[in-house]
């Protein structure tokens, strides 16, 4: 196992005790992308920053490539690479400059390990003397990701990478990721976007320092436990109103054009049909869907 | 060491491209001198001076002429009675009176010392303390020249009153406190404001989890800093001995080692800092009003320790700045060796040390 | 009726065309998305419309009053939320309602009853007393949302809203929008969840300055053949040349 989390808890004292994790545990096959999906204070930082041994667990042991967290630190400090969420890298700096700096920390050099970063770095090439404040969100991701990447880590944390970022470059960053793979590096990330868990091979939605569920993408899917529609009609907003009073409806969970619907066992989905017609409700469309992840996390968060 | 190196470089780049902080740390000084130094370079020539000789011997006369003989003094009347003074001070006819005590060439002679009194107008310190200089200077060279001429220990006690303001604020007092409060400055301000910005941009992380040690991260920080504290120490020195005359009267080379000792003391204190605070403007907060103001308030150069109540007196002896003061004033103005400032020399070394340790283990290698 | 109507607004920084000559008017009551890639110039039209940034050229009127002349009175009628800029962490509840309240020229009367109505709706119900800081991330989003409309503005901002929001939060937050708006406040918002922009009655998509696209979501789709708004999105926007 690449990384392996037994029974990891942390909590920080402040005005009130607040958990941040509780009880966590799973486990990164090499060479795979693991997603840990949730949103903010679900505790992912806390998790990343054990595992990247910045701080320490209250209990629970944790390893990343055999080394304990604890007691190999620094061995775990050379092979690992790491992406803050909030990473800013030095804006004074050139993007040059800082990825030299980057290299000559981690005791290599750009030349060393080019072939490594070489697609995203020939993207940053023709602003290589830019200063890194003046690059666009999407830029500075690339070359942050290239820092994390210069020493070859054999595991590569990154926290919250698409966070801010547009759709656009969010897909590129995953594509990117998907080519490191192929090259061995086994990746942890996290994100609030469900729709980039399709991007992992295995994925655990965790929310308020809890673990939902760790499956494959696919596999989580198929747990779905019951059969969802989507409704559609002119007045969405009063549907909605409609469907949550109605009593055949478990829950009613707004999807842009749709809403996603869940009903008690063994109702005949035309009756609802029906019933939001005789409401008033025009163009009333309603049709068995496949849940998504977010569909997926609320169902679990509602349990 | 080439990681060390990189980080330096890294770092110098931060310093050089923030240019405003930059004019503003190698600025400051140069002007608080150049001001000092218009001031003074104005008016310290062809002062206007009153003489009363009671001996009227052979000495005085000598030393009197020599005192005319220099670009810096202009006799405008002698006086008879010393109820004169006043009224010669107060008119602005005189900025000081020389007063030569009876039998002054007698006592010189049969008891190898005198005395020579300076009655200034305190009303202008910085004034005031020039003039003392000078005529302390122009006396010692009288002295020397007397000494080798019989060959015998003469020594002349010049004893200054200073009127209207006793608590002098003295002129040359100004340069090694200039020099204080810029390196407290650079030092401990800019060193944990700097290191402290790495974790509010979150860098701090990156650099946690790399093979180089968290030490040596904070350690190579430091480095620009000393080169940037000597190299505005240097030009302190260079202004104030070409442009406002003060004389570097001891070693250089001492100098140096005791504003070494200084500045890492500072840097010690900054890193302190760094460690117990996350934000730049709380970092910023501690090192101005807990730093700098005790390094105005307590080295001795704006108040005289001497007049404060005991228990002030009993602050300020923890207070670096005190003690880095009076070293660096009994070299460069007074010309004394190690051995007079051996006290202050180690206790500027506990200081160093002391803060060292404590920074260095109140260092965490993990985040808080 | 419209809220916004916006002629050819031009926004330049030295010889960088932040915003280049966009056209398009926004109806009382409607839910206006509004896209874009980082950098595209979102957030320079948006501060335009605000009365927080001075148009280079072009006509804008905002509630019926021009950008140009009468930013004050603009300032007075609308509201405005964003990620980045929520409550008072270290006030509390209360207190950030009394305070924004107060800013928004409400008399105490006013501030005490939708204060009172606003901590009923949002359940906030003996959670008065407690520091923003403790609030859950989308109760704060839902709290910033509410006392941005505190004082009946005719139009409301909101940048990125929902941003990091566990999905459950963040309907409940859309919720929030549709009753505003079927209240008649005009919604503005920009948002990076392709999903929302499907909450919108219509979208616009910026790509570097001009506005590529301007319709019903259902329309833009159909237009284009695509399934997905973000198929849409995406479609225009990696088109950009520039980023931010």
């Amino acid at each position: 196992m690449s990384i392996q989390i037994e029974n990891i808890s942390k909590s920080f004292v402040g005005d009130r005790k607040v958990s941040a994790l509780q009880n966590i545990s799973f486990q990164v096959e090499p060479g795979k992308i693991f997603g840990l999906i949730g949103p903010d204070g679900a505790g992912k930082t806390t998790l990343f920053r054990i595992l990247t041994t910045l701080i320490l667990a209250d209990e629970g042991q944790a390893t990343v490539q055999k080394y304990d967290v604890i007691k190999d630190y620094q061995k775990i400090r050379r092979i690992v690479g790491y992406m803050p969420g909030k990473f800013s890298l030095y804006q004074d700096l050139s993007v040059l400059e800082n990825l030299k700096f980057f290299a000559t920390i981690f005791g290599t050099t750009i030349d060393e390990n080019y072939n490594l970063i070489k697609d995203i770095y020939i993207q940053l090439e023709p602003f290589r003397d830019r200063k890194a404040g003046a690059l666009s969100g999407g830029m500075k991701q690339k070359l942050a990701l290239c820092c994390a990447l210069v020493h070859r880590p054999e595991v590569l944390f990154l926290d919250e990478p698409t966070t801010g970022v547009d759709v656009v470059s969010r897909a590129e960053f995953w594509d990117m990721l998907k080519r490191l793979q192929t090259k061995g590096i086994t990746i942890l990330a996290s994100t609030p976007y469900m729709d980039e868990a399709s991007m992992c091979d295995e994925i655990a939605l965790i929310q308020d320092g809890q673990i939902l569920s760790i499956n494959t993408p696919s596999g989580l899917i198929s747990e779905f436990d019951s059969p969802l529609y989507g409704v559609s009609a002119d007045d969405m907003y009063n549907v909605m109103n409609d469907l949550r009073d109605h009593t055949s409806v478990v829950s009613c969970n707004t999807f842009g054009a749709e809403h996603h619907v869940q009903l008690k066992p063994d109702i005949d989905p035309t009756v609802i049909r029906k019933d939001l017609e005789k409401s008033g409700h025009e163009n009333v469309r309603v049709e068995l869907i496949t849940p998504t992840i977010e569909d997926c996390f609320m169902n679990l968060m509602q349990q | 060491m080439k990681q060390f190196w990189a980080f330096v470089k890294k770092e110098w780049y931060h310093i050089s491209r923030d240019y405003r902080t930059l004019l503003v740390l190698i600025g400051m000084p140069i002007v608080q001198i150049l001001i000092f130094g218009y001031a003074l370079s104005n008016e310290v020539k062809n002062t206007r001076i009153a003489i009363l000789d009671f001996a009227g011997d052979s000495y005085s006369k000598e030393l009197t002429d020599k005192i005319e003989a220099s670009r810096y003094f202009e006799t405008v009347t002698y006086l008879r009675s010393m109820n004169e003074i006043d009224r010669s001070l107060r008119s602005g006819e005189a900025k000081m009176v020389v007063v030569f005590p009876n039998n002054f060439t007698q006592q010189l002679v049969h008891q190898h010392e005198s005395q020579l009194q300076l009655v200034t107008d305190g009303s202008n310190p910085n004034l005031s303390a020039t003039l003392i200089n000078y005529i302390n200077a122009i006396t010692r060279d009288f002295q020397t020249r007397v000494i080798n001429e019989v060959s015998l220990p003469y020594t002349i006690h010049v004893q200054t009153r200073m009127m209207y303001n006793p608590q002098l604020l003295g002129a040359f007092t100004f340069v090694p406190g200039v020099i204080a409060l810029v390196l407290m400055l650079i030092c401990t301000m800019m060193t944990s404001v700097s290191i402290v910005k790495e974790k509010e941009l979150g860098n701090m992380e990156i650099l946690l989890v790399s093979p180089m040690h968290p030490l040596a991260v904070v350690f190579s920080k430091a480095v620009p800093y000393i080169g940037l504290s000597v190299g505005i120490l240097s030009i302190i020195l260079l202004l104030s001995v070409f442009l406002l005359g003060v004389p570097i009267s001891g070693s250089i080379i001492l100098l140096y080692v005791v504003s070494l000792i200084f500045i890492i003391s500072a840097l010690a204190l900054g890193l302190l800092i760094s460690t117990i605070t996350n934000s730049q403007q709380v970092a910023m907060m501690i090192s101005l009003m807990g730093l700098m103001l005790p390094t105005m308030m307590f080295s001795g150069f704006m108040f005289p320790i001497e007049s404060m109540p005991i228990p002030l007196q009993w602050i300020s002896n923890i207070v670096p700045a005190k003690w880095y003061f009076f070293s660096i004033q009994s070299i460069m103005i007074k010309g004394l060796g190690m051995e007079a400032i051996l006290k202050e020399f180690l206790t500027l070394c506990g200081f160093a040390i002391f803060f060292l340790v404590l920074s260095v283990r109140n260092f965490k290698v993990r985040m808080a | 009726m419209f809220s916004i109507e916006v002629e050819s607004l031009t926004k330049k920084f030295g010889s960088f065309t932040a915003v280049n000559s966009i056209t398009f008017t926004v109806k009382s009551g409607e839910i206006f998305g509004f896209l874009g890639a980082n950098g595209a110039g979102k957030t320079t039209a948006m501060r335009m419309l605000c009365g927080l940034s001075r148009p280079t050229s072009g006509q804008a009127s905002v509630a019926g009053f021009d950008v140009y002349r009468q930013a004050e009175e603009i300032k007075q009628r609308i509201g405005y939320m964003s990620q980045k800029f929520s409550l008072y962490a270290d006030l509390t509840v209360l207190e950030n309602i009394e305070f924004y309240g107060g800013i928004y020229g409400l008399t105490r009367g006013e501030i005490k009853d939708r204060g009172e109505e606003l901590i009923e709706r949002l359940d906030l119900r003996g959670e008065e007393e407690i520091m923003v800081a403790e609030l859950p991330l989308g109760w704060k989003q839902k709290l910033a949302f509410s006392i941005a409309i505190m004082h009946r503005p005719s139009i409301v901002f909101l940048d990125e809203p929902t941003g990091g929001v566990d999905p459950l939060t963040r309907r409940q937050f859309w919720e929030l929008i549709y009753e505003a708006a079927a209240t008649g406040i005009t919604i503005f918002v920009t948002t990076h969840y392709m999903d929302e922009a499907e909450y919108c009655d219509r979208v616009a998509i910026m790509v570097d300055g001009n506005i590529r696209a301007l319709d019903a979501p259902e329309k833009l789709k159909r237009d284009m053949g695509l399934a997905t708004m973000e198929r849409v999105f995406y479609s225009l926007a990696r088109e950009a040349t520039r980023g931010d």
